[in-house]
């Protein structure tokens, strides 16, 4: 045994006794001592969520990193010492939440933004009219007017959301039902979409239905005529950028009442999605599937296709563009997970950045950019993140971790102990009351409104007055420190060039 | 009524399938020539309509179907049954790949053989219980991880294997019944041999009578010895993992 990650310091000067810290503390790290008349903490059990800290009512509560110091090894580094220990007393695989916490050169970092000066002039956001509506679906290649100059070319349905930011993907079981009518209460008022996830919908959302894209994956959870026709859009989940090539495993425990009704499975059982769809071994059962689909919803509903970046996505995306889909998701390494092997989420898949150039470059120079809508997602950060994927060559960009930011979540890491303090990604109902949908989506509703707005000041300042300007506008971007290889799959210049 | 296919896309066959069944209560459609159609009965909700196809309908037969009756007279292909919520499947021939992918209710009867992963993921809800008969033999990882319901392979032409390698690896829920001995050299992870009781042998019991009655074959399989194929757990994976 190690000496804690942490240690909750309580300041017994300002501690009132009010116990509310240990009621907050869902991890057990805090109880009261009848005896000693005072506030005691096991912080071994401490895992720095802030619960306990945001909730005092005194500030008499301190969370300190407790440094470890092992003899120092630049190899064997403590991280890499303590994982050993623990497969060598357990003999499991390590479990880990969140998105990849290596140290990745990260490339949205090392991209730098253009501006007007003196011969192009930039326009001003807070006076003139900025366009960033965006339409998700195939576009027709080319348009026919009849004599009368009506439209006779059959147009495939598309979506228009007012900003390009969505809300991905994140299933009812992995976070509460609080959290996602948070999440598409505020997809609704930003005039945008949430993804469901892959364990259904809950009735309770149906009315958020034109808000929401009702995803399919190899379980299967919740798939249903009603649910792919309440949807805006449905989208094939093949894989997921935490953890490609694996599937997904929500825990018996997890699995509450509820929870197995809208995934329509029993109580408590463990709901496993296989790592691969069992009817697709290609791009032509990859295309059965979507037609399936498209024939179950009359053809009025675009079918979206997720892929986890890997290696050959260029490829990849280029058969599922062929295969019908109306908009590709390309999720990132650095997406977020509620519960991975620690292996897969820190080694397998390729950053973004890099996936989304080479997608948009390869569907371009084959003349198909046009069949699909791409949307990038895993690790979007900010508005900055967003024009940066958006110029690489996305339509749109989809975010989880930072609506869950907005609702409270502190990127403890800890999702897969489904104990949330903050009440997001727990099924306890205890916990889950905790959070206020209302206050919660106005929250993240809040944050997608900033960002738009950000969105437009920077386009602004590129001097554009229209989001498809920005569209693989990569002549806006710049490279600092990035190495020559990479900035030609990128297809940007070096700064100075 | 009859419908010809011949000539019809797929898309023009289930659009004019769809409009009939929708008009009609009770409705009995024909449909003549069928030939590699994919998606027939996709999303049908019609509980009474009868559809009976002559011919090879193509991949995805009665795809998220809802209800109503489907009958073959002809072999089908892959994925009958695709997500199935409720209804009938009647085949008289063989089909093959992935039939009741993830099937939550209603039942696929098929007098021949299935091939590859059929009853993949097949999970029973609520009052909800899919069944698949098998008049013949399945072939590897029949009921791969299955979550519920009931898979009955009669093996009627008594081969040898009646059911291939790797039989309900992963399963954590429902039943598997074969006819005749197999050994646990054709189970896969998760799955074991089990006795069954009075309500599995009663559920066999009417599976098997309605069988016969949708094909009138032979009756009298030499025996109606079954091996019982059930979960060792309802959490087949639960200790693999630590945390960090």
């Amino acid at each position: 045994m190690f000496p804690p990650q942490f240690s909750v310091v309580i300041d017994s000067d300002k501690c009132e006794k009010c116990k509310r810290c240990t009621i907050n503390c869902s991890f057990e790290a805090l109880s009261y001592d009848d005896r000693e008349d005072r506030i005691v903490s096991d912080d071994r059990k401490c895992v720095a969520c802030l619960r306990c800290a945001s909730k005092c009512p005194k500030g008499a509560i301190t969370i300190k990193k407790n440094e470890i110091t092992f003899s120092p090894h630049p190899t064997w580094t403590p991280e890499i010492r303590l994982d050993i220990m623990k497969q060598a007393e357990t003999g499991g695989m390590i479990i880990a939440g969140c998105g990849n916490d290596l140290d990745y050169p990260c490339l949205f970092d090392r991209i730098v933004i253009d501006a007007c000066q003196v011969t192009n002039p930039s326009i001003d956001p807070l006076r003139e009219p900025i366009e960033v509506s965006t339409f998700l679906g195939k576009k027709p290649k080319q348009l026919k007017i009849g004599d009368d100059f009506s439209l006779e070319t059959e147009i495939a349905p598309n979506i228009m959301i007012d900003t390009p930011i969505v809300i991905g993907h994140i299933s009812y079981g992995a976070i509460s039902l609080n959290a996602h009518k948070a999440l598409a209460m505020a997809a609704r008022k930003a005039g945008t979409l949430m993804g469901s996830g892959e364990g259904g919908l809950h009735p309770d959302l149906y009315e958020f239905g034109d808000h929401i894209i009702v995803q399919v994956a190899s379980g299967r959870f919740g798939v249903h005529s009603t649910y792919l026709e309440v949807g805006a859009a449905i989208e094939i989940k093949i894989g997921q950028g935490a953890k490609p090539g694996i599937g997904g495993h929500l825990p018996g425990e997890k699995v509450t009442e509820d929870i197995a009704e809208t995934r329509m499975i029993p109580v408590h059982t463990d709901a496993l999605s296989p790592a691969p769809h069992h009817d697709i071994y290609s791009i032509e059962d990859l295309s059965q599937l979507i037609y399936a689909l498209k024939e179950e919803t009359d053809y009025m509903k675009p079918v979206f296709v997720k892929i986890a970046a890997v290696h050959n996505s260029a490829a990849i995306a280029s058969g599922i563009a062929r295969a019908g889909a109306d908009a590709i998701t390309i999720d990132g390494f650095r997406g977020g997970t509620g519960a991975a092997p620690k292996i897969v989420r820190n080694h397998l898949g390729i950053p973004i950045e890099i996936a989304i150039a080479s997608v948009d470059k390869r569907l371009r120079d084959e003349g198909i950019r046009n069949e699909v809508s791409l949307i990038a997602s895993g690790s979007i950060r900010s508005a900055a993140d967003v024009v940066k994927a958006i110029a690489l060559g996305a339509d749109a960009v989809a975010i989880v971790t930072p609506a869950l930011i907005a609702m409270g979540c502190t990127v403890c890491q800890q999702c897969y102990r489904g104990v949330c303090a903050w009440g997001i990604c727990t099924t306890r109902q205890d916990l889950a009351r905790r959070l206020n949908p209302e206050v919660a989506s106005r929250k993240v509703y809040n944050l997608i409104s900033a960002w738009t707005m950000e969105l437009k000041e920077v386009l602004g300042a590129l001097g554009m007055n229209a989001i498809e300007s920005l569209r693989y506008n990569r002549e806006r971007l710049r490279g600092v420190g990035i190495d020559q290889k990479t900035l030609e799959i990128l297809g940007i210049k070096a700064a100075g060039e | 009524m009859q419908i010809d296919a011949k000539g019809l896309s797929y898309k023009e066959l289930n659009r004019k399938l769809k409009e009939l069944v929708s008009k009609e209560d009770a409705l009995e459609i024909d449909v003549l020539n069928v030939n590699g159609h994919r998606y027939i009965g996709t999303g049908l909700e019609n509980s009474k309509g009868i559809i009976r196809l002559h011919g090879v309908p193509g991949n995805d037969l009665a795809a998220f179907m809802n209800g109503g009756s489907i009958f073959v007279y002809g072999n089908a292909g892959d994925g009958v049954g695709n997500t199935m919520n409720a209804g009938l499947v009647v085949i008289h021939g063989d089909a093959r790949d992935v039939v009741g992918y993830s099937m939550r209710g209603g039942k696929i009867f098929i007098k021949g053989n299935v091939g590859y992963r059929a009853g993949i993921h097949m999970k029973a809800y609520k009052n909800r219980f899919p069944s698949i008969v098998v008049g013949g033999r399945a072939e590897d990882f029949l009921g791969e991880y299955m979550a519920g319901g009931i898979i009955v392979v009669l093996n009627s032409n008594n081969e040898k294997n009646p059911v291939g390698k790797f039989t309900a690896t992963g399963i954590h829920g429902g039943t598997i019944f074969v006819r005749g001995k197999i050994s646990e050299e054709h189970l896969g992870i998760g799955a074991q041999i089990g006795t069954p009781n009075e309500e599995e042998i009663n559920l066999l019991n009417n599976l098997i009578s309605e069988y016969f009655s949708y094909f009138q074959v032979n009756e009298n399989l030499d025996s109606l010895e079954f091996t019982k194929i059930h979960p060792k757990s309802h959490r087949p994976f639960a200790k693999l993992y630590v945390l960090e």
